[in-house]
């Protein structure tokens, strides 16, 4: 096995995973619409105070974010494990891990990536200042990636289910729980104009740790899933 | 000594032998227990600010440190299950989680009607009780996990995935949240931050931590034997054990 | 095609699979060489589609274990992999994906720099021409010679079938056959598990029946 041919298994699915997202393309709407929603609701239930906004805003915006990204999960392993393409990712000559990567990378750039292009729409309507969405972006950024990883993880342990999708959020959103914090503290703290540097750091703490460690994780539990 | 393990691997043996510890696990729980309340209600004096309404602790302390020591118990075990193949552990595991839980409920509850009398309402963010709240999340996700899969070998591996996965999370939560509870309540009242404690109060509270302990091996016996016969219900020991009785 | 000559074994020794409680097979042993055929037969339910995931690896048995070359499959891993080709109940084809993509797709999973060609892979399931066709717009039986294909662009020397010909037509199935034997007379292996009775010329054929 050398390093050639598995960034060349890392590029194919990465593109074949693109390339069907693309031949689906209106599906991929329907996270940022969701994404979207959730954020319209909470001006509708706590009033439209634009200093109770403000003060809110970060905390809505991620855990509209963590709902958005758990949702569109489901889709992560779905259409493979109906088709049949899952088996053959498991007795591939590359390791299963490899190509999990690729998946879940794909899954980010389908899902993860158009949340950051409406996120500031969204903290303009919430009335976040101008420093406050930069942050919001960059904790995004290094954020949202990390939530396809862990959520990866619980997919592949529910994917044979039936009713998978209830349980999928029971296991994947207290594992969210770091991730929040972090991130929507990040953006509290830049529209109070403290210091981020501690919760940028340690949200690319996370986003390392579980780059290295989820893959392992999420083929182990496919292999187990399957048999 | 090596012989001895291998017997504890085969189920036909587990049974037998487990059946025969439960008796004196149960009595040793159950006389440490009297001594440590008798200890804890009667004989520790009571706090010069609480009064006697801190007393809750030799409940809550242990169950605390039981609900994260049972699950990492079962995280091992998982692990244990998934390399080598041990079906004991598998079912060591598995029957681990519903105590886990009942354990984190437990400390739940205790801490919260500690928590009554000091902050004047039942439930308040406090970093402690929100990690235990989190970690009682766990628990359910492994405890619905088991039972949605319906192959239970499956299950219980996939399950052992979870309670890893988990355990290397537990930390991180764990410290995200005190993080988290610094920046937006400032520092509570920590309960028993206090850094001499008084040997009256201490011995009662190891003793209690002692009795659960040995309550929690003595239940996950009794759990895991129910599992084995569940498990091998098809095997002719287990007939020939159903037959007799 | 194989055409290394070199020669294989898998060998399978006192395998046991325990599926819900319930026993489907024990004690079974076997030994498949190149240029043989090893055919499972028996009930629905029977086990056959067990045996034949166990024999990839995808499933750990529950006793006994199977050899590659004298080596445990769960061992070698991977490298095993690169030995075998699998096509199961469900096709594994992408349906928006076109039957060439899906090949180049099948033959870059399979092995490391394969040149094999896609194009004398299709032609010879007879899917050439519809090269450029999304897999949802082929018929269940194009559909079927297209997961099949996939056999044909890895260099596998196990094939491992669980009921090749479903949907199929005469035709494909009189295609299917020819790839079959070709593939044993050129030393490959077949496990394969069918309702439908195979023609495969004189190879020498392993029959296990999992009904008994």
């Amino acid at each position: 096995m050398n390093t050639p041919s598995l960034s060349r298994a890392f590029a194919l699915l990465l593109w074949r995973d693109l390339l069907l997202a693309y031949r689906r393309r209106t599906e991929m709407i329907n996270p940022l619409l969701f994404f979207v929603l959730v954020t319209t609701l909470f001006p509708l239930g706590i009033g439209a105070d634009p200093a109770l906004l403000r003060q809110v805003a970060p905390g809505i915006i991620w855990v509209a974010a963590l709902l958005a990204a758990m949702l569109s999960l489901d889709s992560v392993f779905r259409s493979d494990f109906e088709d049949g393409s899952l088996e053959q990712f498991l007795i591939s000559a590359q390791p299963l891990s490899i190509l999990v990567l690729a998946k879940v990378v794909a899954h980010w750039l389908i899902t993860g990536l158009p949340l950051l292009i409406v996120a500031p729409l969204l903290g303009l309507l919430l009335d976040l200042p101008a420093a406050s969405i930069s942050t919001l972006l960059v904790t995004l950024a290094l954020g949202t990636p990390v939530l396809s990883m862990i959520g990866a993880i619980g997919v592949a342990l529910t994917v044979g289910l039936h009713r998978g999708g209830v349980i999928l959020s029971l296991l994947v959103l207290p594992l969210y729980i770091p991730v929040l914090i972090f991130a929507a503290n990040a953006v509290e703290s830049a529209g109070a104009g403290l210091p981020i540097v501690a919760h940028l750091s340690l949200l690319t703490a996370l986003l390392v740790l579980s780059t290295s460690l989820s893959p392992l994780a999420t083929a182990a539990a496919l292999k187990i899933s399957l048999s | 000594m090596l012989r001895f393990f291998h017997q504890l691997g085969s189920p036909k043996h587990f049974y037998r032998i487990a059946g025969r510890w439960i008796p004196w696990l149960a009595a040793a729980c159950a006389a440490l227990m009297l001594i440590g309340l008798y200890q804890g209600m009667v004989v520790a004096p009571p706090d010069y600010q609480q009064g006697d309404s801190y007393r809750i602790m030799f409940i809550h302390v242990p169950s605390a440190w039981m609900s994260l020591f049972i699950y990492i118990v079962m995280a091992v075990a998982g692990a244990i299950g998934l390399i080598w193949h041990m079906k004991l552990a598998e079912v060591i595991a598995i029957s681990s989680a519903p105590i886990g839980a009942s354990f984190t409920f437990l400390a739940l509850v205790t801490g919260s009607i500690w928590g009554k009398p000091m902050w004047g309402a039942w439930w308040v963010w406090d970093a402690r009780l929100t990690s235990e709240l989190i970690l009682l999340f766990l628990y359910l996700g492994v405890m619905a996990l088991y039972s949605a899969v319906e192959d239970k070998r499956t299950a219980a591996r996939a399950t052992a995935i979870l309670a890893i996965v988990g355990v290397v999370n537990i930390p991180i939560i764990h410290y995200s949240v005190e993080w988290w509870n610094t920046l937006h309540q400032g520092p509570t009242v920590t309960k028993f931050g206090a850094p001499s404690i008084d040997l009256r109060m201490l011995i009662p509270l190891l003793v209690m931590a002692v009795a659960f302990k040995l309550f929690y091996a003595t239940v996950v016996l009794m759990r895991a034997r129910v599992e084995v016969l569940q498990r091998e219900r098809n095997a002719q020991w287990v007939r020939e054990l159903v037959d007799i009785s | 095609m194989t055409g290394t000559g070199a020669i294989f074994c898998l060998e399978a020794s006192g395998l046991g699979c325990v599926r819900d409680d319930r026993s489907l097979f024990e004690d079974l042993s076997f030994r498949l060489s190149s240029g043989q055929v090893l055919l499972l037969e028996g009930r629905n339910g029977s086990g056959k589609t067990s045996l034949l995931r166990l024999l990839c690896g995808m499933r750990q048995p529950d006793a006994g274990e199977i050899r590659w070359d004298g080596e445990d499959i769960f061992g070698l891993g991977p490298d095993y992999h690169t030995h075998i080709a699998y096509v199961g109940h469900k096709d594994g084809v992408k349906h928006d994906l076109t039957a060439f993509e899906n090949l180049k797709l099948a033959r870059g999973l399979a092995a490391p720099n394969l040149d094999t060609s896609i194009e004398d892979a299709l032609r010879q399931v007879e899917l050439w021409g519809f090269d450029d066709v999304a897999a949802r717009n082929l018929s269940a039986g194009q559909q079927r010679r297209l997961a099949l294909a996939r056999l044909l662009v890895t260099r596998a020397n196990l094939w491992i079938l669980d009921e090749p010909f479903t949907s199929l037509d005469s035709r494909g199935i009189a295609i299917v056959e020819t790839l079959f034997s070709n593939h044993v007379a050129h030393g490959g292996m077949l496990a394969v598990t069918s309702h439908h009775q195979v023609q495969l010329g004189d190879a020498e054929t392993i029959r296990i029946d999992l009904s008994s």
